[in-house]
């Protein structure tokens, strides 16, 4: 099975092919703003974690060597503690092109927009040029998400997207899920699934980690809330396992982590994959793209207006208002599952066609309006030490 | 007539695809849509909430999903409406706050 891509110098294979401004800090995102704006093709993105915010440097190299980037412009203020020069290094090791605008070394704010624009320019003209491939569904890898949950997220929207994960991992593909939060009351499910048991190990430190960061003592967050109850949701196991539904049914080959100092890669081998990090929406899409994942497939029972600089994200309702309302957000109906008129196994075949649509070139709903949200989580390094997880998820 | 959904086949208790009533009939479909059986409804329930499929002593295990959700806390009889009044998590007790917009 294949599927029309962009190849890059490293051997992987994009969906997209877009040149990607990144301002170091957020003071100089105006600046980066400044540089493609009217450049269709580019996008510019910050992290909001100011100048220090060393543990930001994986997830932003991380995006950067995503696959659906043709390249890169960092533009740093000039006298952050959060160096441009390394992260420029280790995006070149992929050999795609990457280049730095200093803004306080160029010395004026207008001549570095003029530069930045000039360099945008460029790379989006030999991005233009590039012509997709057919490769195979091996060179795919897609992260599944939800949010705006409600009560049929986790009897359509969720198990029709675990049945297109089972369909990518049977076609040699990778699936990544994130979240760990939200597999705490389902953890013993997901150890089932491991390929070892070292990686069952593994899953069952992804999940208790994040307990630990949640349940602090006098500052712990209600892992349900009343919402949940009155959608239907009895307990947290209920709530769990139908969050988790979206990873499908396969062996989970493996557990990706981000933590303050390192931002794992998605692995050529294909197969389904966790990863820790964050389950907020937009900041969990960056770390799955980080990781290396071209699609993101979002279930949705309310809805959601956003995109992903990084990777297109199809969206799909089971809810039928939603669809009914918010077409033009909505990129799968999963609501005829509510309605008892198709089976899951039929729209997780409709997810997939519709995946492998996109990866060819296939324009998403969030797309079309122009949308191309980003967010950096940032795990702070002195709660890390406290609980113990110094560096991150200790082994 | 009035659908409910099982997500696996182990499963105890369905998920109401409509809003229901005492006396209903409602067919129990399969993720597939094959209608597995059919349930008397003796309790009002929403949209997205449960119906038990058979009778569940108390302390034994609610499966949704093929796996365990929780115990009942009562006897629950095929047809009763399966819910926080019936039901309790081993793993997280709810609290007032999570109650709270309900």
């Amino acid at each position: 099975m294949e599927f029309m891509g962009y190849e890059r110098p490293d051997g992987k294979v994009g969906v997209r092919n877009t040149v990607l401004v990144i301002a170091v800090c957020d003071c100089g995102e105006p600046a980066a703003q400044q540089m493609v704006k009217g450049i269709e093709g580019a996008v510019a993105v910050t992290q909001y974690h100011g100048c220090i915010a060393i543990e930001t440097v994986p997830t932003l190299v991380g995006v950067a060597v995503n696959p659906n980037i043709y390249g890169t412009v960092l533009v740093p203020m000039g006298c952050e503690g959060l160096r441009a020069q390394p992260i420029a290094d280790a995006i070149a090791e992929s050999g795609k092109p990457v280049e730095i605008v200093d803004i306080q070394a160029i010395g004026s704010t207008r001549g570095a927009i003029a530069k930045g624009r000039d360099i945008v320019q460029r790379m989006v003209s030999k991005a233009a040029k590039q012509q997709r491939k057919p490769f195979d569904i091996g060179k795919l890898a897609v992260a599944v998400k939800c949010g705006g949950s409600d009560t049929t997220s986790g009897i359509a929207a969720n198990p029709a997207i675990g049945i297109m994960s089972d369909m990518m991992v049977d076609a040699g593909a990778r699936v990544v899920m994130i979240e760990p939060i939200e597999a705490i009351g389902a953890e013993e499910e997901l150890a089932n699934r491991a390929v070892n048991d070292k990686v069952r190990e593994d899953i069952l430190h992804w999940v208790g980690d994040e307990e630990k960061r949640w349940t602090v003592p006098g500052a712990g967050v209600d892992f349900m809330c009343g919402g949940n109850v009155k959608g239907g949701l009895t307990t947290l196991e209920e709530k769990s396992l139908g969050a988790v539904h979206k990873s499908g049914h396969r062996p989970i080959s493996g557990v990706l982590q981000a933590t303050t100092d390192r931002v794992d890669r998605l692995p050529e081998q294909g197969g389904f994959y966790l990863m820790g990090g964050i389950h907020i929406e937009l900041q969990a899409m960056t770390y799955q793209a980080a990781a290396g994942a071209n699609i993101i497939v979002f279930a949705t029972g309310r809805g959601g207006s956003f995109g992903h600089a990084i990777a297109p994200i199809v969206k799909v309702t089971g809810h039928p208002e939603t669809w009914a309302r918010m077409g033009e957000d909505m990129d799968v109906n999963a609501s005829t599952i509510m309605e008892g008129t198709e089976s899951i196994e039929s729209v997780g075949k409709r997810i997939f066609d519709e995946v492998l649509a996109v990866a060819s070139g296939k324009i998403t709903k969030g797309e079309e309006l122009g949308f191309y949200n980003f967010n950096v989580w940032r795990h702070d390094p002195r709660l890390e030490v406290l609980l113990g997880m110094e560096g991150g998820d200790k082994k | 007539m009035k659908k409910a959904i099982t997500m696996d086949s182990r499963d105890n208790v369905a998920t109401a695809l409509t809003g229901l009533q005492p006396g209903d009939e409602v067919e129990v479909i399969s993720t597939a849509r094959e209608v597995t059986q059919t349930v008397k409804v003796n309790d009002p329930l929403p949209l997205g909430h449960k119906i038990a499929l058979a009778d569940i002593r108390s302390g034994a295990d609610v499966v949704k999903y093929g796996a365990k959700i929780g115990r009942a806390s009562k006897d629950i009889c095929t047809g009763d409406y399966v819910h926080i009044h019936n039901v309790t998590s081993d793993r997280m007790p709810l609290t007032e706050n999570m109650l709270g917009h309900s």
